[in-house]
């Protein structure tokens, strides 16, 4: 395998040409034997990995270089400034070597380069917004794709019969399709690389990656169909071949996505009994995932789809098996690994474009593809999108729609292919390696670079990169359980209904079988964040200048102004409970303020803490996963809540309370307790794990008792006064209801320990 | 479909219906079958039992409120009329609609506006035009599971407000409401494209 890479690599320095120093001879006749050596050059033992390490090394050294200076990166897209760079490097190496050494070679490239990327993205792909535009992707993947096969390569082929294109560029119309098939596929690396730094609104940005993930099952069935009909000869071509070639998309789409699904459940069952061997755990989810990657590859099946599948399948449950530490390395390290084969290809691009023994220039052919890929993108965007907006909620507009046709950037998926073409099978290999090296060049260095400003000038919807106020994230809750009642209401069974099934079936079958039993229960992060978070603000206040002994209470830093922007407060809890897309390659440091630690504090409790509704649930990247479980304990929870009030409002005269607030419950430090149970409870910062169910009963007996004693206090108390226990006051008919009120009981209880761990023990014990 | 035309002719007032919601004959027919199979006894009207016979209601945090928002001024009887009334407010946003709009005549039902006052009415129990910080801990209670503390509830109840009170009073007032959640797409997050 190494032997194999050694062609690809570069050693861009003057010494290219000097690849081997000749190592020491043992000894030329007429001379005595050398002595002992103290030194020995072992060029040839290193050399593999050792350009393999320097190669990576100055594709990051070169980032860390245009990165000095702020206004090139804000104007340039990095991956053009790769792209000259590699051209560059190049250049030297052919001067130094007189031949082109280093190329990107589709084996490496399909191999090695590309998992890592396709992997990241669809590990971290928000998969409510994919599903959601489900629709939309695949059309634009499938119908799109084929669209622009078809065209590009048919007109092509009108170009040539028209005596545009030269006669010494030998092609058939299959061979025009074959290469049409190949240009027409949007790339997923180009377009991760170049939408990243335009920050495009979500729904845009999920659409056109979305399509450039799918479209790779397209572009294999069509690259490999193609590619057996010119060899087989256009006139060996039967019918059946024709619908074995449409039966083949489905297989390889499909196929892949199902070994995609497979090895998600294998990641995600294996990843549940690590517990004892959490040191594995990020390898885990890498082979496997790479594993799937090869077996779809081996198997003929579309790999990119199989890789996203997995990402996508299996991001869940490994997120709630894993420990805290291994999410942090998995994501680093996924985040590493993709940013560092797109630098090296963007590189190698630029280099072999250098080696001109591998392509011919036909004038009439490359301006032709160029013309005719801007064209036909455009054309089958609005077409397509005019069919699609007669379904979506939100259509999609112009903008949306130039920005999309404008966005569809060709790469090296395109370029790995043509230099996998067999020259004697299709003779104009040459040219059609030449067209596909401008085709690339121009989309990423000039679409890439004028995208920008189109995006501005058109007044595109950028993304919301503000962390999400408190308010929008509560009323986000909100308008998902308004909606969600709504649909109730009008008895509609469509997407939700289906979403909600699913999710039903997820949570009876999957989630037990795939997450680790103590992943089911809430955990107690939720707490554990928190008071660490406290501490941090505590410590902040300190630092800034505030003795806690004398503060009263701390105040809340002020509120973030709303148009704060992103740089100060990205960080990675916010981004997780945001609404944006991670796919950011870029984005993995966090720069955390006191503010910035309060709010994230807050966040984390809504996000672990909110009820879901029931047919909605933010997936998106959320740590903060509520088991099956508790799903049903939410719902009892909500239901049991919904019933007292109803009883206590057919009590009461207003209609319009709620509940009634029960008396109110004074805070630990002040207040005897009747029961000494209770009371060791309040002091005591960790009751006992296994609190029996006497306790309970005896927790119960005293709420009871306080209770009644004082029925007869005001009802509606001010709150600013004491705390104030969130539950209906049990009035004594509810207090016979058995569940009722040992979910009082347990409330009361867990008010009182404030051990979450310790609430779900008991209530696990009893519902 | 000749006979759903028939089937439209049942519902009382249904162009007047129409003018106020917006809605098209085929989702009021829609919402009219709704309503009488909701109406299981046959009364004519739908009352908060019917409603509260809906399971999946029993289980939203905020389901008694939306039930609530059905009967306003304390009403006991929902005639189909106030029915769609309510559930215009969560048609789709039509752009185009939008711009060929009379602008003296009422908004729409289902604008950005009143699908933000709809949301609002829901949070202000006491009609008082503000949302005071108790009703936002009262929501809170509601939609946060029971492991939460009522200390973390409340500094978070204290957070929301301060965080969309610009002036100061301790509550959050219409507009404010409004400012703040200006960045959301509300349109989107408050429509359901069945009723188009």
């Amino acid at each position: 395998m190494l032997r194999a890479a050694l062609p690809l690599l570069g050693l861009p320095l003057a010494g290219a040409g000097a690849t081997e120093k000749p190592t020491q001879e043992p000894g030329s006749p007429g001379e005595p034997p050398p002595g002992l050596a103290l030194f020995r050059w072992q060029w040839h033992e290193v050399e593999a990995p050792y350009l393999v390490a320097l190669w990576i090394l100055v594709a990051s050294l070169a980032k860390i270089v245009f990165h000095l200076s702020r206004k090139v990166t804000s104007l340039v897209p990095e991956s053009c400034l790769l792209i000259l760079l590699g051209l560059a490097l190049g250049g030297i190496v052919l001067a130094v070597a007189k031949k082109a050494e280093y190329q990107l070679e589709p084996g490496t490239f399909f191999l090695f380069l590309l998992p890592p990327i396709v992997l990241d993205s669809g590990y971290f792909m928000p998969s409510r917004l994919f599903f959601d535009n489900l629709g939309a992707i695949l059309t634009y993947a499938v119908v799109g794709t084929l669209w622009n096969a078809f065209t590009t390569g048919a007109a092509l082929w009108g170009l040539q019969q028209a005596g545009l294109v030269a006669p010494r560029v030998q092609a058939g119309l299959l061979d025009f399709l074959l290469f049409g098939s190949l240009i027409s596929a949007v790339d997923p690396v180009a377009v991760l690389a170049v939408f990243e730094e335009v920050h495009v609104n979500e729904t845009l940005f999920i659409i056109v990656f979305g399509e450039s993930l799918l479209n790779d099952a397209v572009t294999v069935v069509l690259y490999k169909v193609c590619n057996s009909f010119v060899e087989m000869g256009s006139a060996n071509v039967r019918a059946t071949d024709y619908l074995k070639g449409v039966a083949s998309l489905f297989v390889v789409s499909l196929g892949g996505a199902a070994v995609g699904l497979v090895f998600a459940f294998l990641l995600a069952l294996t990843t549940r009994f690590t517990k004892r061997v959490r040191i594995i755990e990020p390898l885990l989810v890498f082979l496997l995932a790479y594993a799937a990657y090869l077996t779809a590859e081996m198997a003929s099946l579309s790999a990119i789809l199989a890789v996203t599948m997995c990402g996508l399948g299996c991001k869940k449950y490994v997120e709630a098996n894993i420990s805290h530490k291994s999410r942090t390395a998995v994501k680093y390290t996924m985040k590493t690994l993709a940013s560092c084969a797109e630098t090296v290809i963007f590189m190698l691009l630029g280099i072999s474009a250098v080696d001109s023994s591998k392509w011919a220039w036909d004038s009439g052919l490359v301006l032709g593809t160029l013309f005719f890929i801007l064209f036909f993108r455009a054309l089958g965007v609005v077409l397509q999108t005019w069919v699609l907006n007669q379904f979506r909620l939100v259509p999609l507009d112009k903008i949306d729609q130039v920005v999309m046709s404008y966005g569809g950037l060709r790469g090296a998926v395109a370029f790995a292919l043509v230099i996998l073409l067999d020259r004697t099978k299709v003779p104009a290999k040459d040219y059609f390696v030449a067209t596909t090296i401008v085709v690339v060049f121009f989309t990423v260095i000039v679409q890439g670079l004028t995208i920008k400003p189109l995006v501005k000038w058109l007044k595109v919807k950028r993304s919301e990169h503000h962390k999400p106020t408190l308010n929008q994230e509560l009323h986000e809750h909100t308008f998902d359980h308004i909606l969600a009642a709504v649909e109730d209401v009008v008895g509609h069974h469509g997407y939700h209904y289906w979403r909600d099934r699913w999710e039903q079936f997820d949570k009876k079958y999957l989630s037990q079988l795939l997450m680790r039993r103590s992943a089911y229960r809430i955990r107690d992060q939720i707490w554990d964040v928190y008071y660490r978070l406290n501490i941090r603000d505590a410590i902040s206040f300190v630092d800034q200048g505030g003795h806690v002994l004398s503060s009263t209470g701390l105040t809340l830093p002020s509120m973030p102004s709303r148009n704060s922007m992103a740089e100060t407060s990205v960080t990675n809890l916010l981004r997780e409970s945001g609404s944006g897309a991670c796919l950011d390659l870029q984005v993995i440091d966090t720069v955390r303020s006191g503010r910035d630690r309060e709010d994230a504090a807050m966040h984390h409790l809504l996000c672990g803490g909110l009820y879901k509704p029931r047919r909605r649930y933010k997936a998106s990247c959320s740590r903060h996963f509520i088991s099956e479980d508790a799903q049903e304990r939410q719902d009892k929870e909500v239901f049991q809540q919904n019933m007292k009030r109803r009883l206590e409002s057919f009590k009461s005269t207003k209609h319009n309370i709620c509940f009634t607030k029960s008396k109110p419950r004074p805070r630990k430090a002040g207040h005897k307790k009747k029961d000494g149970v209770a009371n060791t409870e309040a002091t005591n910062g960790k009751p006992p794990r296994d609190l029996g169910f006497h306790d309970t009963a005896a927790v119960i007996l005293t709420v009871e008792s306080e209770e009644e004693e004082d029925s007869d206090s005001s009802e509606t108390e001010k709150e600013d006064d004491e705390g104030i226990i969130f539950v209906a006051r049990a009035t004594s008919e509810v207090l016979q209801e058995g569940k009722a009120s040992v979910l009082t009981a347990i409330k009361m209880v867990k008010l009182s320990s404030k051990e979450l761990g310790t609430c779900l023990e008991i209530s696990r014990t009893r519902i | 479909m000749g006979s759903r035309s028939s089937h439209a002719a049942k519902i009382p007032d249904v162009d007047s219906i129409r003018r106020e919601t917006g809605f098209s004959q085929a989702s009021l027919l829609r919402l009219y079958h709704r309503f009488r199979a909701l109406d299981r006894t046959g009364k004519g009207y739908l009352s908060r039992l019917d409603l509260q016979q809906i399971e999946a209601l029993a289980v939203n945090p905020l389901g008694d409120r939306i039930i609530d928002s059905f009967f306003p001024d304390g009403s006991l009887r929902l005639d189909f009329p106030g029915f769609v009334r309510v559930l215009a407010h969560f048609r789709p946003v039509d752009e185009e609609e939008d711009g060929n709009r009379d602008p003296k005549e009422p908004e729409p039902l289902n604008s950005r506006m009143n699908k933000l006052r709809f949301a609002f009415q829901l949070y202000d129990l006491d009609r008082d035009g503000k949302i005071s910080r108790h009703e936002m801990l009262q929501v809170l209670r509601l939609m946060v599971g029971v492991q939460v503390t009522e200390e973390q509830l409340e500094s978070i109840a204290d957070r929301t407000v301060q965080e969309a009170d610009e002036d100061g009073d301790g509550a959050v007032s219409f507009l404010e409401f409004t400012k703040s959640l200006e960045k959301m797409n509300i349109e989107q997050k408050m429509s359901i494209r069945i009723l188009k």
